[in-house]
């Protein structure tokens, strides 16, 4: 009876009456789980594709900090921006990095609260990619002001100027939003990693992992009524980060909402924003989590069901912004409103078309095989389509930003946007800032949460008589 | 042999959960209260068994989400319609709906911190030092073992009826504990 109400409940065993594999292979103990996963971090040897991995991944940091060193001697003149596209690849990136930084917090929260027990084996890495994809986001606004050295003049803090920002701005909004994210992002990873630190602070043979495990674990020590208060700490962060998240992206989506610019104005763009964040999010998981689980041997804990299931959050997502897209387009007909129909119409046939129509292949026709079991079980094939989500969702962005100004009101106006050699390299380094501190997570800390792999094998089950 | 003082409790270890709740139930039916468990994992069951049902983190988060929301909204009005009053086209300086995202964000944030400095503050951490590292094998407290320690400092605590007792529980082991 309890396996048809609750088959995620017992986790060593596949789902009574599906095909679908077990959250984690059967076999595994409280040691097992330990050591397996503490041992990649505590082990001497790396594998040569983490070397291969960070090597690149640090030469395009360089080349981050060689584009970003430019940008500051010369000025934003060196991207493509101008009038009337101000906002080019910065706010493209951008918005595009926010996305990727909603599935950490939406695995970890929202899949908490729903008691999605899967979930334990991808929110530690997801969380993580959460905070870098943050990193590399929040870059962008401040590069792009144009004078970045004062970037905090955007907080409000007592000053020889007497001036005070603007709370009835979005940008403002912005601000606040994705500082917050970031903070409750970090503290909710740090939160989770606690005893797993302690763990590896009294399995680490050096006395230099001791001393820093040591210090971050903060003493640390499995109590009862510390964990008492630790769950409940969980569990709030929890159900404080899953509004944060919805209201992150929706904050994102108001920077262009609140205008008045065609292609911006409209009120689907909060919930399609959202829905497009989870999107992007999934397929970068995805696209970390298959490799990932290759390298280090990981198939027993990242199992073909957290693949599917991610399979199928991304089909979900992938028709509510298809549904975005539909409605954008319906809306700017039903407007009887010359702007948006132009708007619409020189999206689908104006100099950006192919970018329009490559977008809608990669987000909205492309992932429809999804539908396929034997698709969503393809593991090299549900790699392809991630990072044919990951392409998807830039050119979304791109289309958003771009094409709704270039063409506004007044044809003495228009303009076109093309990208230079420093957009491509300022976007290419982040994605290399972004690869070489996953990098860095996945050698230094643990990738996956023991303490809660722990309690998800059946041998964590406490007898009822005992309760 | 060791003195009630320099010693800080004693340790009994156990190897499955099961074993480790049922010790917690009948060391509290005995009468024991300065003691603790210590698992791998969070196991809801001992700290019923420990008889902790006090629990301040809800309200601790509560106020501190009421503070981040209360600040956040009276940092705008005060920046807005007091400080540094900005006329957009005759649009009233207390215009709180825009105002609205930034204060949930605040009130947000301002929970957050307050769960998570609240319950390390609750629980004492960080704690470098404690007496029960001194027990090597505690080291597996983090792994795959699960620990019952009764405090010296309990008024019941002596030291060999105490072992007598743990030895009844069918530990593993029990060992003293150094202060």
């Amino acid at each position: 009876m309890a396996d048809d109400l609750a088959p995620i409940e017992d986790p060593n065993r596949a789902v009574v009456g599906t095909a679908a594999p077990p959250v984690i292979a059967p076999g595994h103990t409280f040691g097992t789980v330990t050591d397996k996963i503490s041992s990649i971090v505590l082990s001497r040897s790396i594998p040569p594709e983490w070397w291969i991995g960070f090597l690149i991944a640090f030469l395009l940091t360089n080349l981050l900090l060689l584009s970003v060193t430019y940008l500051f001697v010369k000025g934003i003149g060196i991207w493509g921006v101008d009038i009337p596209v101000g906002w080019g690849f910065a706010i493209v990136n951008f918005v595009w990095w926010i996305g990727i930084g909603h599935a950490g917090t939406l695995i970890s929260a929202i899949l908490l609260l729903l008691k999605q027990t899967w979930r334990t084996s991808i929110n530690r890495f997801a969380e993580a990619m959460t905070l870098f994809a943050v990193a590399c986001a929040g870059l962008f606004p401040i590069l792009h002001l144009g004078r970045p050295w004062l970037a905090y003049w955007l907080f409000p803090y007592p000053n020889t100027m007497t001036i005070w920002p603007q709370f009835r701005s979005p940008l403002m909004w912005d601000v606040f939003a994705v500082s917050t994210y970031a903070t409750v992002s970090l503290l909710f990873w740090f939160v989770g990693l606690i005893p797993d630190l302690a763990t590896l602070r009294d399995r680490s043979q050096s006395r230099v992992g001791r001393v820093i495990y040591g210090m971050l674990a903060m003493g640390w020590r499995g109590s009862a009524r510390h964990w008492h208060r630790y769950e409940t700490a969980y569990l709030l962060l929890a159900g404080l980060a899953t509004p944060l998240v919805v209201s992150v992206h929706t904050v994102v989506s108001f920077d262009f909402a609140i205008a008045i610019v065609p292609g911006w104005h409209t009120t689907i763009f909060p919930p399609y924003f959202v829905a497009g964040a989870i999107y992007s999010g999934f397929a970068m998981v995805l696209t970390l989590a298959i490799p990932i689980r290759a390298v280090y041997g990981l198939e027993d804990f990242i199992t073909l069901r957290h693949l599917q299931n991610m399979a199928k959050i991304l089909l979900v997502t992938g028709l509510m912004v298809g549904y975005g897209y539909t409605t954008e387009a319906f809306i700017s007909w039903y407007s009887v409103d010359k702007f948006e129909r132009f708007m619409t119409w020189n999206r689908m046939t104006g100099p950006y078309a192919t970018v329009y129509w490559s977008l809608i292949f990669c987000n909205v026709l492309f992932p429809q095989i999804l539908w396929f079991r034997r698709v969503r079980s393809n593991v090299p094939l549900l790699f392809v389509i991630a990072l044919v989500v990951n392409v998807g969702m830039w050119l979304e962005r791109f289309v958003i930003v771009v094409t709704s100004l270039h063409r506004d009101f007044d044809t003495s106006s228009w303009g076109n946007y093309a990208p230079t050699f420093w957009d491509w390299s300022t976007f290419i380094g982040t994605i290399g800032l972004f690869l070489a501190l996953l990098f860095l997570f996945l050698r230094f800390l643990p990738m996956i949460s023991i303490a809660e792999m722990r309690a998800i094998l059946p041998a964590a089950k406490i007898d009822e008589e005992l309760e | 042999m060791a003195t009630k003082s320099s010693v800080y409790g004693l340790m009994a270890e156990f190897e499955d959960p099961n074993a480790l709740v049922a010790a917690t139930h009948r060391a509290y039916f005995e009468g024991y209260r300065r003691m603790d468990a210590y698992s791998p994992y969070p196991i809801e069951e001992l700290a019923e068994a420990l008889g902790d049902h006090e629990n301040r983190l809800p309200l601790i988060v509560l106020i501190g989400g009421l503070l981040g929301g209360i600040g956040g909204y009276a940092l705008q009005y005060w920046v807005a319609a007091i400080a540094y009053p900005v006329n957009v086209g005759g649009r009233p300086f207390h215009s709180w709906p825009a105002f609205i995202p930034i204060t949930f964000e605040c009130t947000i944030l301002a929970a957050s911190l307050a769960a998570v400095l609240g319950m390390l503050a609750l629980n004492g951490l960080p704690t470098p030092y404690h007496a029960v590292f001194n027990v090597p094998r505690f080291a597996l407290a983090s792994r795959n073992r699960f620990f019952l320690v009764i405090e010296s400092a309990d008024p019941k605590f002596a030291l060999e009826p105490t072992r007598r007792f743990l030895e009844t529980l069918s530990p593993r082991e029990v060992t003293t504990v150094a202060d």
